[in-house]
This record gives C-alpha cells, sequence and structure tokens, in this order.
C-alpha cells in the first residue's frame, strides 16, 4: 500500500523585506526584525546579530505587531472638554495643540522655570529630555528611577562606579554559581534569561533568593524563600562568615579597593571618619613594603589591609580593620539572623561554604597579559566564577541602598566583581560616582538652569537647597529627607505639587508615565489631587500636560494630550549619553526609525519637543541667528553635540568611519539602518576584565569618548560622602539637617554598611508581607491592550501561601479582603505553595480603569484585576510626632513599594462577588472600542 | 466533555431512528402502504436528522460530503458511510413498503444490519477514545449504544414484548456503564504525574493556567459537573429512559386509545431519559487533557 | 489517507527542558505571530478586547507545583514550580490522524510532522478529542483544526537563511529551553541531550509513542538537603570551608598580617 500525503508548500516566501530596528515593549531594547509585507508589518522576530538578544525575544517582543495595531492608540491631540477624570476630549490639529502648550509654558519660562514639572517616564531619551528641561531653565526635571530603582543604581554607583540593572551582567561565559536577589525581570530581561540558559547548559548552578519561587527562581538550583526586607541582614552573615573563615580575596581587596584607606578615629574631629589624604586630595594607606604612607595609586605601592597610622593624638586606621570590627560581630552569625530572615543558620552556612568553594576552590586564570594602573603587568587575569545580580527585591524596600552596599561590599571581598567569571560592568560604566557631576538647581528666569538636574552629591554641599534651607525641588530630592536620591522622586511630584510644599507650581508635564494609576503609590489619592480644585473652582494643579501613545488611566487626567506614535513609526536614539545597549564585551548604541510611517494624526514626542523649543527659542536648539538648530528629533540625533566631536550615536560618525568622537555625519542613521539598527565597538581582550584599573581599557574608553581623561579609581567599601552626611547630623559643618532628621542620618548613612529594619511604625495588626512581580509577558499597564497579552494575563489572583490560605478558610477562586494600614482591597485569590509562608504577592499593573485602553468595561483586567498600589501609601502611618515620614530609602527616596505589610480574611462568598474593589467609575474612551473578532493577516 | 446540544440531538436520535430501522427492516412490523409511510417517515427523520444535527457541530458543514473517504481507519467515516449505505438500503426496502407493499426480507435483513451497525460505529467513535476513560471501555460504550438503540427502536416499533426485554437490558448495561465508568479514570493509568513526567519529584498540582481567560480545550474538554447534580440526573435519565417506559408497558390497560397513549408516552419518555443520559454520557465524559489544567 | 506511515525516515521533534524553562512564554506569542502570518489560516481571537477574550493558540505554557514527600529524617524540601510548554508532540502512533474522518491529518513520511491538511477538515473535532495532550485547537473563526506544524514552512524554507531554518518557537527561546531536530537519529544533538539528561515521554501509557520529548527538571535544593546541620558530622562536605581562620579572640588582624605576608610580594 503506498501512503499518499498532500504536497506542502515547505518554501513559501516569508516576507517583502526586512527593517531592523530596536523593540521599544521594555527597556531591554533588543533588535528585531520588522517583516513587511506589501508594505505592513507582518511578524517581528529577534536580530541574530544584534549584541543584546543575539536573535531570541521575548513574548512582549513577538507581540510587537499587536501593540503597534492596538485600537488604544492615540489618533490626534485632544483637548480636554469634560471634567478631569472623565476622559471626555476633543481631537484639535497640531497647530492648536502646540500653540496650547506654548501659551501655558513660555510665560513661566520668561518668570518662574521652576514652575513648569516636567517629568518622563521610563523613556529612553532621558539625555534629551533633561538637556531641553535644562534649556528651559526648570529645575523640576528627572525621570522615574526615584521609584523605580534608585537604590540600586546609587548604591551601585557610590561603591563600585556601576550597578547590577542595566550598568552590568554577570561573566555568562565563565561564571559557575551565580546568586540572583529579588529579581523577576528585570530590565535585562533576554540576557538573563539566555545567561541563566547558557550556564545551566554547561552544569553551572543558579541560586534564587527571593520570597517567590516563579520564574528564574522556578529553574534557580536552590531556592532561598527568604522574608521581604531582610536581604541586608542574609548578606552580612555571609561576609561574617566568609570574612571569618579568611574566604575572601585579600590581593584583590588590597589593590582594588579602598579597604587599605585610612580612616580618621578621632571621635571630636570634624574628619571623624573621613579619609587621611594627601594635598592632592589623594586618600592615603600604608605602603606595605616600607611601612610609610603612600597615596593610593603610587606606582609600586603595597597597599597594607591591616594599617594604621598615627598622626599627632589622631590614629587612622585601614578601613578593612573597620570592617573587621563591624562583621566579625556576632550579631551577624548565621544563628543570630537566622529566624528573622527566615533562612535556617544551616542553611546560611551551606550557601557561604558553597560560594567560598566555588569563588577559591575553581578559581582559574585567563591567559591575558594586562597593565593596572599603577603601572604594574599581571600575566595572567584571576578568574572567581562567582556571579550576583539583584534588582528591585532588595531595592525598593526603605533599607534597599544599605542592602544593595551589602552586596557589593560581598562581591568585592570575594574579588569576583571585573574578573573572569565574576560580575562585570557595560560601558560606559565603571564610571565613579567623583565622575558624575553633582545635582543643579539654580533657575534663572529666561536662561537655563545651571547645569544638569541629576547627579551624584559627594557631601551637603552639594544638596539641592535653596538659600533659606527649603528644597529647591518640587520632589524635594538632594534634601536632608533623602540626600542621595539621584534619580529624583517622580512619586512626590503630584502630592507635593498638591500640597504646594515646598512651593506651588504651574504646568505638570508628563511623558509616558501612567501616574493616575500603576505608577503611582496611593492611586486613589492621587487621583483625587489630581482633580482637586481651589477655592476658585480652578484645579489646584493648574495645568496638565501628558504624552502617551495610548488611550492610558492617566489620559483622562490631562488637559492636553500630545499624542506619540508607536514605536515602528519614529525616530529614537539608545545612546551612549543616557541608557545605552553595551554588553561586557563591548559599547554599542541603537536607534529606532519609522518603519512604517504613522496613518494617524500623531507625532513623535522628541520632535514635538524640539517644535517646543523652536518656539520658545529655547538656547540650546537656537543658532546665534534666532534660526532652529534642528528640525526635528531625527536632526538632533544626527547633528547635536554634547562636547565637540561627542553626540548622541557613537557610531559612524565624521565621514561614517570614525567612532565615539567625530564630526556629525550627515549619513548617519542610513548607516545605523544598513547596520541593522544598532553600533558595536568590542573591547580589546586585555582591556576586557578589571575595567576600573585596567589602563588599556581606560584608554579604550577615551579614545572612544566615554570620558576625557583615564579615570582609574578604587571601590568604595566605605563610602565617604555618606559619613559627610552623618558628621553634619552630628553637628558639624555649615549646611545643618533639620532637628528631626539627624538621629535617622545617623543611624541609616553608614559608612559601611548595615542592616536596619524598616519603619514598621503604624503596622501593629499587619503581619503579612504583600509583594509584586513583573509578569514576564507584560510590560505594566502596556500588555494589557495587546490582544495576544492579555490572553496570558487578563486578571491576576493574589497568590496565597498555603498556610495563610487554610489560616482564612480559604480556596481558590475565592475572594479575600486585604487590609493595610492605608486602604483596603478585595481580590480573588489562588493558592501557591512554592512561597514564603508570610508573604502574598500579585502580578504588577494587570489591573485597569474601566473604560482604558479601548478595552470594554468588563474587561476581566477591570472586574477581577486589581493594583496593590491602592494599599501602599507614599508617606508612612502618622507617627504622632506631626510628621508624615515619607515610605521611601532614608538615604535615596527610593519608594518603598515592597516594605508594605497587610492582613487578609475571607471575603463574602464568590458567588456574590464579581468586581474587584476599589472600583474606579469608568473613563470614557476617546478611542472608541477594540473589534470582536481578530483574524490578523497581513499577506495573502 | 462539553455536553454539546447537536452531538446529543445527534446520538440519541439516530440511535432511536436507526433501532426503528432495525425493526423495519426486520419486517417487525410488517407494515405497508400508509402506515409504513409513517412509520419509516419518523425513522428517516430521526436518523437523518440526527445526522444533519450532527453537522452543525462542524466546523466546516458544507465540507461533510469529505467524510465518507477514511472508512479504512477512521469510526467516524465509517459511521458516515455506514448510515448513508443503511439509509439508502432501507430506503429501497422502504419503497417496497410503502409503494409495491412487497418486503424484500434479504434487503431488509441487510438494511437491518447495516442500521445496528451504523449504531455500532457511532458508539465506537467514542469507545475507541482513550483520552476519555469513561468512553474507552469495550464493550461496555457500545453495548449501552446498541441497546438502547434496539429498545428505542421496539419501542417506536410497537414491539412491546422486545421492547421489554430491551429496555431491561439497556437498563443493566447502563447501571453497569455508570458502574464502571466512575471508575474508569482512576483506573485508566493516566494522572497528572504521568501527564507532567514530574510524578517521582513529588505531589504535582497544576499551579498557574497557561492564559487566564478560556480556551477551545476547556470549552470542550473540561466540564465540570457536581456529583449531586449528576446523582439526580442519573436517577431522571434512568426512571424516564427505562423505568418510566416499563410501566407504560406493563401497566395491564383496556383500551386501545389508553394503550395507544401509554406507548406514546413510553416512547416520549424514553426519548427524554436517552437524551438525559446522553448528555451525562458526555457531561461526566473527563478528558485526559484537563490533567494538565488542574481540572478533571 | 490517515492511516499512519508504517515508518518515517526521519522523527523530527522537539526536547525541551524543564529545567531551564523560565516560562517566560517567548515561545507561545512567537508561535501565534509566525502561524498567525504563515501556514494555513491564521490563528484567531475572539472577544480580543472584551470580556472574555480567547484565541487559538499551538502552544502554551503550563505550570506546575510538585511539593517534594519528607523522607526518612530528611524533612520535606520546599515546593518546587515547573514550567511546561506544551505543544503537537508529533506522536508516532498519532491517534489524531487515525481517527480523522477526511484524511486532513496526516503524519508526514520524511520527517514524521503531524499535519493538517485545512482544506479537506470539515472542523469535526475528533482529532482533538483522540489527542491526550491537547495539542489541537479548533480555529472558530476558519472552522478547521490548527495545530504545530513543528514549522514546517521554516525549517525547510529556502527563503530563510539556513540557520534560521528552525521552529519559530526555538528560534526565540530566550532560555535555550526548547531543541530541535531528528529524534530518529541516535547521533543527533537531541537524541543525546534526551540520552544524556533522560529524556521523558509524557502519558506514556496513552501508547501514542511521542517524538517530542522533555529533559526532567534538576535535583533542586541540594544545598539544603547538605549535612550543615550541627552533628551532621560526617556528611558534612562543606563545613571545612568555613573552618575559622583563628579562634583566639582579636586573633583576626594577626592571621591578616601572616595571610599579607604570603601573598605575592607581600613581605616587607
Ligand atoms: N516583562 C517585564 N519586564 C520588565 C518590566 C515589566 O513591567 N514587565 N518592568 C521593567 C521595570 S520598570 C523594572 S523597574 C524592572 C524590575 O524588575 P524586577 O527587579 O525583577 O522587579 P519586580 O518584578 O518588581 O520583582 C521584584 C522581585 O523581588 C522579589 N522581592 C520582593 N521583596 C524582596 C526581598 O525583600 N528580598 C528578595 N530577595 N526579593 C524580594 C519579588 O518577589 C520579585 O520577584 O523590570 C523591567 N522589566
Ligand atoms: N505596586 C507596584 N507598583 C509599581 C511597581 C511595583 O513593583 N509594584 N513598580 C514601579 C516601577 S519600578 C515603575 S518603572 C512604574 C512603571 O509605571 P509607568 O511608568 O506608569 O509604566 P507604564 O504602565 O508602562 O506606563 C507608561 C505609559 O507610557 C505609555 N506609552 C507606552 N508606549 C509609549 C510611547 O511609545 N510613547 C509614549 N509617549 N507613551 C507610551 C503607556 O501607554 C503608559 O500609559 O510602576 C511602578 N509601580
Ligand atoms: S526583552 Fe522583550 S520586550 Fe524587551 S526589548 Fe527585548 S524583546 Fe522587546
Ligand atoms: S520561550 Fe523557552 S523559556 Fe520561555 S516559556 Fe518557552 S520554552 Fe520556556
Ligand atoms: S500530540 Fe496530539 S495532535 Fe500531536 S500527534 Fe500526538 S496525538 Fe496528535
Ligand atoms: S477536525 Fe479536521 S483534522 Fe480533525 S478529525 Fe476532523 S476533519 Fe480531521
Ligand atoms: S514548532 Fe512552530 S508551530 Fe510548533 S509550537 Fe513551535 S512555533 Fe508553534
Ligand atoms: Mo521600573
Amino acid at each position: 500500500m503506498t501512503f499518499q500525503q498532500p504536497e506542502v508548500d515547505t518554501s513559501p516566501p516569508v516576507s517583502d523585506e526586512i527593517r531592523k530596528t530596536t523593540c521599544y515593549m521594555c527597556a531591554c531594547r533588543c533588535g528585531i526584525n520588522v517583516h513587511m509585507k506589501e508594505g505592513k508589518v507582518a511578524y517581528i522576530e529577534g536580530n541574530r546579530d544584534h549584541p543584546v538578544n543575539k536573535g531570541v525575544l521575548c513574548a512582549k517582543g513577538s507581540a510587537g505587531i499587536m501593540q503597534h495595531n492596538a485600537p488604544s492608540r492615540l489618533r490626534a491631540p485632544l483637548k480636554r472638554v469634560g471634567p478631569r477624570r472623565s476622559g471626555e476630549f476633543e481631537e484639535i490639529s497640531w497647530d492648536e495643540a502646540l500653540d496650547i502648550a506654548q501659551g501655558w509654558l513660555e510665560p513661566l519660562r520668561k518668570d518662574h522655570p521652576e514652575k513648569l514639572a516636567f517629568f518622563t517616564g521610563r523613556d529612553q531619551s532621558q539625555s534629551f529630555t533633561s538637556f531641553w528641561a535644562q534649556n528651559f531653565g526648570t529645575c523640576n526635571y528627572a525621570a522615574h528611577g526615584g521609584f523605580c530603582s534608585v537604590n540600586m543604581a546609587t548604591a551601585g554607583i557610590y561603591t563600585m562606579g556601576g550597578a547590577f540593572w542595566e550598568f552590568g551582567q554577570p561573566d555568562w561565559d565563565h561564571t559557575k554559581l551565580f546568586l540572583l536577589f529579588g529579581v523577576a525581570e528585570d530590565h535585562d530581561s533576554n540576557p538573563i534569561k539566555m545567561g541563566i540558559g547558557k550556564i545551566k547548559a554547561r552544569g553551572a548552578r543558579v541560586i534564587g533568593v527571593n520570597p517567590i519561587r516563579t520564574g528564574y527562581n522556578a529553574v534557580a538550583d536552590d531556592w532561598v524563600g527568604i522574608t521581604p526586607g531582610s536581604d541586608g541582614l542574609f548578606i552580612l552573615s555571609l561576609v561574617h562568615v566568609l570574612m571569618k573563615a579568611g574566604k575572601i580575596d585579600l590581593d584583590y581587596l588590597s589593590r582594588y579597593t579602598n579597604a587599605p584607606v585610612l580612616v580618621n578615629q578621632d571621635k571630636d574631629s570634624a574628619d571623624f571618619g573621613l579619609f587621611l589624604r594627601d594635598d592632592h586630595g589623594a586618600p592615603l594607606v600604608i605602603n606595605r613594603k616600607t611601612g610609610q604612607l603612600a597615596p593610593f595609586d603610587m606606582h609600586g605601592v603595597r597597599p597594607d589591609l591591616n594599617g594604621s597610622f598615627q598622626m599627632g593624638d589622631v590614629t587612622h586606621v585601614s578601613v578593612f580593620r573597620l570592617m573587621a570590627e563591624r562583621y566579625l560581630s556576632d550579631d551577624y552569625a548565621p544563628e543570630a539572623v537566622a529566624e528573622r530572615c527566615g533562612i535556617p543558620a544551616p542553611r546560611i552556612r551551606a550557601i557561604a561554604a558553597e560560594i567560598a568553594r566555588v569563588a577559591f576552590d575553581e578559581a582559574f586564570e585567563l591567559d591575558r597579559e594586562w597593565t593596572d594602573f599603577r603601572g604594574e603587568t599581571h600575566k595572567t587575569m584571576v578568574g572567581r566564577p562567582v556571579s550576583m545580580h539583584a534588582m528591585r527585591g532588595v531595592s525598593a524596600h526603605a533599607n534597599g541602598f544599605q542592602t544593595c552596599r551589602a552586596l557589593h561590599v560581598l562581591q568585592i571581598l570575594l574579588g569576583t566583581v571585573e574578573v573572569p567569571g565574576g560580575f562585570r560592568f557595560k560601558p560606559p560604566y565603571p564610571k565613579p560616582a567623583t565622575a558624575h557631576p553633582p545635582p543643579h538647581c539654580r533657575v534663572t528666569p529666561g536662561k537655563p538652569l545651571d547645569g544638569p538636574h541629576l547627579g551624584f552629591v559627594q557631601g551637603p554641599e552639594h544638596l539641592a537647597l535653596l538659600n533659606d534651607g527649603s528644597p529647591a525641588r518640587i520632589d524635594k530630592a538632594f534634601t536632608w529627607e533623602n540626600p542621595m536620591s539621584s534619580h529624583g522622586l517622580m512619586h512626590m511630584v503630584v502630592s507635593n505639587a498638591h500640597a504646594g510644599d515646598p512651593y506651588k507650581i504651574d504646568t505638570l508635564f508628563l511623558y509616558m508615565a501612567n501616574m493616575a494609576w500603576n505608577s503611582s503609590m496611593n492611586t486613589q489619592g492621587v487621583m483625587e489631587m489630581l482633580t482637586d480644585t481651589d477655592e476658585n473652582g480652578e484645579y489646584v494643579i493648574p495645568h496638565l500636560i501628558y504624552s502617551d501613545a495610548y488611550s492610558s488611566e492617566m489620559v483622562a487626567y490631562a488637559d492636553l494630550i500630545l499624542p506619540d506614535t508607536t514605536y515602528l513609526e519614529r525616530h529614537d536614539c539608545i545612546s551612549l549619553l543616557d541608557r545605552p545597549i553595551c554588553e561586557a564585551d563591548g559599547a554599542a548604541d541603537a536607534i529606532r526609525w519609522p518603519v512604517v510611517e504613522p496613518d494617524r494624526d500623531v507625532r513623535g514626542f522628541q520632535s514635538v519637543l524640539v517644535d517646543l523649543a523652536n518656539r520658545m527659542k529655547l538656547p540650546g536648539f537656537t543658532n546665534e541667528d534666532g534660526s532652529a538648530k534642528y528640525q526635528d528629533y531625527a536632526d538632533y540625533i544626527v547633528n547635536h553635540q554634547r562636547k565637540p566631536g561627542i553626540g548622541p550615536l557613537a557610531g559612524f560618525r565624521g565621514d561614517g568611519t570614525e567612532t565615539g568622537r567625530g564630526a556629525p555625519n550627515p549619513d548617519q542613521l542610513d548607516r545605523y539602518i544598513e547596520n541593522g539598527g544598532f553600533f558595536l565597538k568590542h573591547i580589546p581582550e586585555d582591556a576586557s576584565y578589571y575595567k576600573p584599573w585596567n589602563m588599556a581599557y581606560q584608554d579604550w574608553a577615551v579614545e572612544l569618548g566615554l570620558f576625557d581623561a583615564p579615570q582609574p579609581y578604587l571601590f568604595q567599601l566605605y563610602v565617604e560622602p555618606l559619613r559627610k552626611f552623618q558628621l553634619a547630623a552630628e553637628g558639624h559643618g555649615e549646611r545643618q539637617p533639620p532637628d528631626h532628621l539627624r538621629v535617622r542620618i545617623q543611624d541609616t548613612m553608614t559608612p559601611l554598611p548595615i542592616w536596619y529594619d524598616t519603619d514598621q511604625q503604624g503596622n501593629a495588626g499587619f503581619t503579612v508581607n504583600a509583594l509584586t512581580q513583573r509578569p514576564m509577558a507584560m510590560y505594566h499597564s502596556w500588555g494589557s491592550q495587546n490582544a495576544w497579552l492579555r490572553q496570558l494575563h487578563g486578571h491576576n489572583p493574589l497568590y496565597v501561601p498555603t498556610k495563610l490560605m487554610r489560616d482564612a478558610g480559604l480556596e481558590d477562586g475565592d475572594w479575600a479582603r486585604v487590609t493595610s494600614p492605608h486602604g483596603e482591597i478585595t481580590v480573588p485569590v489562588m493558592e501557591m505553595a512554592a512561597l514564603n509562608e508570610n508573604t502574598v504577592w500579585t502580578w504588577n499593573a494587570i489591573g485597569k480603569r474601566k473604560g482604558a485602553w479601548a478595552l470594554t468595561e468588563d474587561a476581566p483586567e477591570a472586574t477581577k484585576g486589581f493594583l496593590m498600589n491602592h494599599l501602599i501609601h507614599e508617606l508612612l502611618p502618622p507617627k504622632g510626632d506631626g510628621l508624615r515620614w515619607a515610605n521611601s530609602d532614608p538615604v535615596t527616596g527610593q519608594a518603598a513599594w515592597f516594605d508594605l505589610k497587610v492582613k487578609l480574611e475571607k471575603a463574602a462568598p464568590p458567588k456574590d462577588l464579581t468586581q474587584s474593589q476599589p472600583e474606579t467609575p469608568p473613563q470614557a474612551s476617546p478611542v472608541g472600542l477594540g473589534p470582536g473578532t481578530l483574524t490578523w493577516k497581513v499577506g495573502k | 466533555m462539553h455536553p454539546a446540544p447537536p452531538v446529543i440531538a445527534f446520538t440519541t436520535l439516530s440511535g432511536l431512528g436507526f433501532g426503528l430501522l432495525f425493526f423495519l427492516g426486520l419486517g417487525l412490523p410488517a407494515v405497508t402502504g400508509w402506515v409504513a409511510f409513517i412509520f419509516y417517515a419518523i425513522a428517516y427523520a430521526l436518523a437523518v436528522g440526527g445526522l444533519l444535527a450532527s453537522t452543525l457541530h462542524l466546523g466546516r458543514p458544507e465540507r461533510a460530503w469529505k467524510a465518507f473517504s477514511q472508512w479504512r481507519s477512521s469510526w467516524l467515516s465509517r459511521e458516515g458511510c455506514c448510515a448513508v449505505v443503511a439509509l439508502l438500503t432501507m430506503g429501497l426496502y422502504a419503497i417496497g413498503a410503502i409503494f409495491l407493499e412487497t418486503h424484500w426480507p434479504f434487503l431488509g435483513a441487510l438494511g437491518a444490519a447495516l442500521s445496528i451497525a451504523t449504531v455500532f460505529t457511532t458508539s465506537m467513535i467514542y469507545a475507541q477514545l482513550r483520552t476519555v476513560p469513561r468512553w474507552n471501555m469495550i464493550p461496555l460504550t457500545p453495548a449501552l449504544f446498541l441497546t438502547l438503540s434496539l429498545a428505542g427502536g421496539a419501542l417506536l416499533a410497537g414491539q412491546e414484548s422486545k421492547a421489554t426485554g430491551l429496555l431491561v437490558l439497556a437498563g443493566l448495561t447502563l447501571l453497569a456503564y455508570w458502574h464502571q465508568g466512575d471508575r474508569a479514570f482512576d483506573t485508566s493509568g493516566t494522572t497528572i504525574a504521568s501527564a507532567t513526567g514530574l510524578g517521582t519529584r513529588g505531589q504535582v498540582r497544576a499551579f498557574e493556567p497557561p492564559h487566564t481567560g478560556t480556551n477551545y480545550l476547556l470549552r470542550e474538554f473540561v466540564h465540570q459537573l457536581g456529583r449531586k447534580h449528576a446523582a439526580r440526573l442519573r436517577v431522571i435519565g434512568f426512571v424516564l429512559a427505562i423505568v418510566l417506559p416499563l410501566l407504560c408497558l406493563a401497566l395491564p390497560v383496556g383500551g386501545l386509545a389508553l394503550k395507544h397513549a401509554l406507548a406514546g408516552l413510553a416512547v416520549l419518555s424514553h426519548i427524554i431519559g436517552v437524551a438525559c443520559t446522553r448528555w451525562l454520557f458526555f457531561a461526566e465524559a473527563e478528558h485526559v487533557v484537563g490533567l494538565y489544567y488542574g481540572k478533571r | 489517507m490517515t492511516d499512519l506511515p508504517t515508518e518515517t525516515t526521519r522523527k523530527m521533534g522537539l526536547v525541551i527542558d524543564l529545567d531551564t524553562c523560565v516560562g517566560c512564554h517567548a515561545c507561545v506569542i512567537s508561535c501565534k505571530g509566525w502561524n498567525t502570518e504563515n501556514y494555513g489560516a491564521p490563528l484567531s481571537d475572539q472577544d480580543a478586547y472584551g470580556a472574555d477574550p480567547s484565541g487559538t493558540f499551538l502552544n502554551r505554557v503550563h505550570s506546575y507545583e510538585v511539593q517534594p514527600e519528607a523522607c526518612g529524617t530528611d524533612p520535606a524540601h520546599a515546593a518546587q514550580l515547573i514550567h511546561f510548554p506544551k505543544s503537537c508532540l508529533h506522536c508516532e502512533d498519532a491517534p489524531c490522524v487515525t481517527v480523522c474522518p477526511t484524511g486532513a491529518s496526516y503524519k508526514r513520511v520524511e520527517d514524521g510532522i503531524v499535519l493538517v491538511n485545512e482544506s479537506d477538515c470539515i472542523g469535526c473535532g475528533l482529532c482533538a478529542w483522540s489527542c491526550p495532550y491537547g495539542a489541537r485547537e479548533l480555529d472558530l473563526a476558519a472552522g478547521v483544526m490548527k495545530k504545530c506544524t513543528l514549522c514546517v514552512d521554516r525549517i525547510y524554507n529556502e527563503n530563510l537563511p539556513e540557520e534560521d531554518r528552525v521552529p519559530a518557537c526555538v528560534r526565540t527561546c530566550p532560555a535555550g529551553a526548547r531543541h530541535f531536530g531528528d529524534l530518529g537519529d541516535p547521533t543527533s544533538d537531541v537524541s543525546q541531550l534526551v540520552a544524556e539528561r533522560g529524556g521523558m515521554d509524557l502519558m506514556p501509557e496513552q501508547g501514542t509513542k511521542p517524538v517530542n520529548k522533555y529533559l526532567p527538571p534538576r535535583p533542586k535544593d541540594t544545598l539544603a538537603a547538605q549535612g550543615m546541620e550541627q552533628g551532621a558530622g560526617d556528611i558534612d562536605l562543606l563545613a571545612p570551608l568555613l573552618a575559622p581562620v583563628t579562634e583566639e579572640a582579636g586573633g583576626f588582624l594577626g592571621w591578616l598580617d601572616r595571610a599579607l605576608d604570603k601573598l605575592p610580594g607581600g613581605q616587607s
């Protein structure tokens, strides 16, 4: 019998053309191949040549086509016609929209530039938007980092000149043990997955430290279901055990860190706790070869970890001695921390031992010669194959700054940063805090700000305070309440502006941030503040301009909407001046370009900013003859120069062959497009590790224009600027903190990392930790408008550990009333066993307001979905001292999302419940509703 | 399994129709002329109606004819073929009976055999499925279809004594089917442990489903039925399909009209009862795929 | 014909690594994207922006919790979570093929891929009923049965660069948890992976002989199991690594001096 089967065309044409650009479904910025059929987007896949994703693509990236075609896209500029919150708008022309914006902004610029608060979300053009704000002259600019992960960023930069997040990555090719703290997804979405896959294929092991065992933590070989907020204690206990056993890299510590630097021990001195420095300001060490004082960077010096030095009456001892004193203390013994961390002491020891084993017994060498900044040449590069990564689980707590610091100290003690097998920076990092500018806040009407808004303070002198000591900025960034708030405090803008504290503003200009919903703490409160009116019936925040691409919740609260394009319809620039796409092995930047033209009356927001700048003739945008420097954003990307020869894009400069430095090249964008939308320059082999101290790297970075002169530095186990704030709190120096903050500053701004419990006042009776996680297949609120993705996460149950389910008499499908000191929600529950037994959690930002995102009002996102944000307040519960303390890290102002404590009880029987609470009344949809059935096919 | 009305209607009605044809083919009763016309009309209405109903269940009913091609391997195809041949054969036989007042016994026997074979093929569509342990019971599942079809056919054909015996038989089969069916899933060997291959590591529990909404599989294969509800329906179905018709047949009544009325009641009750058990046949059947969704 | 071929030349299929799958759904959506635009009818969605959205997918990712049992003196370890992608397993004894009344479902002789010829499919659903794995979904808009094609329109596609001639889900999987190849060839990479890692069949008792294999998760939480318990003494392999450098109070700095002296170039 012959077997017959149909003929299948196994070689159909795939598409007419591939256009290569950069994904924007999250901040990972993978390269994509956009397959076009008849001029339409037909299919999106990863770009194999791209340094970030090397061909792979996540669910969101593949679903980009549904995002690009979403019915929720805004279609034209909108002017509010109903009250704020109603969502009632009329479509207007761009001319009218820009006239309105100009009409509001121009007078402010002339008289009170600070009355414009311009805050942007997770866009990737912060070097441009901040340049715009600086030229406008307002001091009130920041992006979203303050509520996102500023703890991580600052702790990393102050400690080692770069952080986890997107500043660095494990050496996936060599690492043998990977520890992951508090990460669900992170910005490096695809690289982390690729890395985990790669090391697992090699048989290397992963330890996941996380109260919740999903995703990365589910594939981790060992899972440590830690009690939220206690990581610092766990980490310092590892430090304790490793130090006690001598399992630390003394050679590394003495050469590359400030462990040998001498610290003033005179309690009465204004220099107590500060470094002993030479006349040039270089910190001093004892040279073990001579026993004499020497600057840390002197050629031939062997800094002594055990150094001490008597100068007059004043003793100076090495940082390392201070560390030994602190961390060998029994306070950090595993037995002392086990209960608080929820990890048995033997397990802490087992993990420490495994770290020690891999770091030291599995050490290896790469045959690569390199020369350090002291002129010493090393024949090989020593690998310590233990790598670590952490993110918001560590940083989104009010002790997150010090916890992140502790983690870096652990890495550094093991000698596993910037070595083979360890953690490596991505250009433009490493870059020490001292190489960043301090923050600027001096406003002069009609003039640009005196410098970049955001930066790194080195002491009280850099705080953004007015002469009367009051905060210069609306978000109170860089004040005594949170001195190192390097990313600003976007989560405080609305409430401060509403309260007129420190002052009132006129126009709130937001870009790409859903502040009336999922990116706010106290969502209900924020919605009320945005709609609140004064005695004259005017809105307390008079003008609100917003740029979004979609019909989000925030849209309903704005007076004027500047509709953006989708990511496939505009130019964008992912720049080395900003948050580039570099890998540890190379510097890289990328663009987006209009692979299709918009079919709606929308404009790329950056181009709109250029237009506004031109209308107002902002200095940085205007030639001497008064003409506009840039026609649009593409023009800016190509022709803007930060410094002579250095512009937003590093590739194909000058005649197209120059890299990093070079004159603007009018063909630059075309060259990027030909190259797949990105540019990559590899780091030479001998420069690829030990970057902070490796002269080959330093020279390479200077050549590329990352910095102007080599800037080798030491890792700061001991962070002197923190000590300076403590000194001020102790009464030293001219700028003095208000009295009520003195104790807190002394307690929390310790120059060596410590762990302290977060403020528990007002939490009595609320004992269960409540967390959120990012779903891998959803990006914040954007995902729900995506017909494919919303089928995966159409609503979000509250995941409750088995024991709490039993205690509350709950079963899957039941609803629970969850209460915090601040609010109450009623939500569906689902049991989960692989979960810390005192923690509940849900997926972040799935809940939607009715009427938003072109979804029907009975969409599950709006009926069963919910936001945890209703339970989280931007302020802590009142303590009775007349003050409301911020629910933030006292060092950086980072929003402490994950300090939330709740209690839960069973709600009415499921039959009676179809709507999660609180329910927000619907907003009108300015874009109508999406279609019912979708049969999406572009080709015939 | 989702108790889809077209499929319930199909199996119930065509089962009865072919059951009636079976008896007509055997000349029980050996009717001719107008009376034959009415009998055949009823039989064809049921059989063809059932078949047509089943096409409502198709995604592409206009292509239903393609289903005749795979009789060599597919029970569904066999059923289609068998049904058509049975209907044609019995059609010819019916022409003889109605218009020519003749019975061709050989043709009738053949038609009867084909009719009952059709019911068997129908039953095998379900009985062959290992994925649904409650159905995957040979010979119980075919026996159930056949006895019900024959009992119903006998009722419709007015074969009282045969109907009585067949109803008893069908009733016993139904009880056996339920009894064994209740154990079928557990004895099938398919569990969440074998479905995931993770059973050796510990107790397996379905956690998050692949999506928050529903899908074809859940709609089609996962039908959660309360135990109490099922038990109640079993009683109702059994009483209506078996007990009440038996009572009707057994009642010693005199008048012809009353007798006919009772016979009519028996038939009606039987049809509703069978439909009810058929609903249960689907609604109670659990597909192993439910295991992947933590449901069965 | 819906007969199964007695033997296929090759047995192309997937090997899915449950130790590595992070449950990201990338494969799900990339499959949806490719197969919406390519082979046969697009994968439709119903009520796409409404209350009850659902659509056709050829690949879905489940997740399971496994609670290890306590054994002997060893207390039960923490529950584990396993992400579990599932698409058609291209069974050797594919019941979905033999039940098909129209011949629309068939298994290819040359590579064993099980396909639906959509122009013959009447949408009766029986093949989906017969599949134990839930690998087939009837598309509500097109009325025909959809299933994983193993990307038959990619893997031989001469319009694609050679390296891209793999299924869309394999190409996209960020974690590298999906492998594609000939499981009939014992020397192939996939066959070797299966051999090394103990690749397994799903529902072997169903007799479908799946071609796709699953690699089980590696043992978990071994650092909790290891005898760092006090008194567990001899089974304690890691403890010596943590022996304190000194027992004397304040002896640490003395040790430090000695250790620094031992470093290359350490002695003054
Ligand atoms: N798919 C997707 N990717 C995204 C985003 C998205 O929305 N979707 N958002 C992007 C953005 S803006 C950001 S900021 C990043 C954030 O990326 P992540 O840092 O991964 O942030 P979260 O998802 O909030 O996850 C926080 C994790 O920390 C854990 N955790 C909470 N408290 C503690 C604790 O005290 N200790 C430990 N060890 N763990 C704890 C939680 O269980 C959770 O797993 O992701 C980015 N990437
Ligand atoms: N409970 C809880 N809340 C949290 C967090 C948490 O962990 N738990 N995480 C916090 C963190 S880290 C972050 S970063 C925030 C994120 O919160 P948001 O920054 O508010 O993030 P999105 O929801 O992505 O909203 C951004 C807005 O950008 C719009 N948008 C999308 N694409 C474009 C475009 O191309 N152009 C323009 N102009 N607009 C566009 C979207 O429509 C949306 O309205 O959430 C915070 N909120
Ligand atoms: S991780 Fe996903 S969404 Fe983010 S850029 Fe990459 S492909 Fe796009
Ligand atoms: S893409 Fe890979 S890691 Fe992600 S769910 Fe699919 S198989 Fe798992
Ligand atoms: S997995 Fe299901 S659809 Fe695929 S071949 Fe096997 S039985 Fe058929
Ligand atoms: S649904 Fe289509 S492929 Fe499946 S059995 Fe019916 S005709 Fe065959
Ligand atoms: S092989 Fe192709 S059709 Fe099959 S699951 Fe993967 S992407 Fe989908
Ligand atoms: Mo964020």
